[in-house]
């Protein structure tokens, strides 16, 4: 990692990476948003939070795991993950079919969001941990060859 | 147009996210993840305010909803992190803390949203 630093300042790399991860993320969730158009619940928030949850679970097994660039996690996880996935447009979907008298629908959802999002990031650091394993030759089978 | 909103507004929700996780870690070391909560809590605070607002005033500008609701709202907020947190609490604490923490940032966030209807309506009467 080249560091720009002119004394003790040092250039925020991590800060740039987050804010144009972050820039990418809330316009892939816009994007996904426009494609599914209005529906009657909210499909597009319950998808953009799901798949968001199923790449940062699998995403954090393999920053811990394996050695990547240590802008990876800022730029992926905290920048794209963070502004592409989000908790306010869930409450704002969740008090939208209030509003439109589905008091059923907004507790359904609130739940099945949570529910779903939780079985994401397991299911993410699963298929994660499958992949590292075959990436990296565990000790036995170094041995083995 | 649009689309440049959205981004800019990410960009600035993104930093403000990260900017103020790191501050409150560095205030109180726990396994809870205090700085998720609060980013989650002030960002439904913040939505309910500009949503209320341009509901009881009509639409608004037009570049408002891009811009903050979409862009720094939903980006300073997420769901990604707060779902990690929950699995990890699992792992290394148990189950109470990980369902506290779900109890918490959820109904937290609707108290927080009706909070920021509640002073949208006392603001315009």
């Amino acid at each position: 990692m080249s560091e720009v630093s002119v004394g003790r300042w040092r250039f925020p790399w991590a800060a740039l990476a987050v804010a144009l991860g972050g820039a990418l993320g809330a316009l892939a969730r816009h994007g996904v948003a426009l494609w599914s158009g209005e529906a009657g619940f909210p499909w597009s928030t319950l998808l953009v939070n799901v798949v968001g949850c199923l790449l940062l679970g699998g995403l954090t097994v393999v920053v811990e795991t394996s050695s990547v660039h240590r802008l990876v996690r800022p730029f992926l996880g905290v920048g794209v993950l963070g502004g592409f996935t989000t908790f306010s447009a869930y409450l704002v979907d969740a008090g939208g079919l209030l509003v439109a008298q589905r008091p059923v629908g907004a507790l359904v959802y609130l739940l099945a969001t949570v529910v779903l999002a939780l079985a994401a990031v397991v299911c993410g650091a699963g298929l994660a941990r499958r992949f590292v394993r075959r990436a990296t030759p565990t000790a036995g089978e170094v041995e083995r060859s | 147009m649009t689309a440049l909103l959205v981004a800019l507004g990410g960009a600035c929700g993104a930093l403000s996210r990260y900017g103020l996780d790191g501050v409150v870690r560095r205030w109180c070391a726990s396994p809870f993840p205090w700085g998720t909560l609060v980013v989650n809590l002030l960002g439904s605070f913040l939505v309910a305010v500009v949503t209320g607002w341009a509901a009881f005033s009509g639409l608004g500008p037009a570049w408002l909803r891009p811009l903050l609701v979409s862009g720094l709202c939903g980006a300073l907020t997420t769901f990604a992190t707060f779902g990690q947190d929950t699995v990890r609490l699992y792992t290394s604490v148990g189950w109470g803390m990980a369902v506290r923490n779900v109890v918490v940032t959820v109904s937290g966030g609707v108290v927080a949203a009706v909070l920021g209807l509640g002073v949208v309506f006392l603001l315009r009467t």
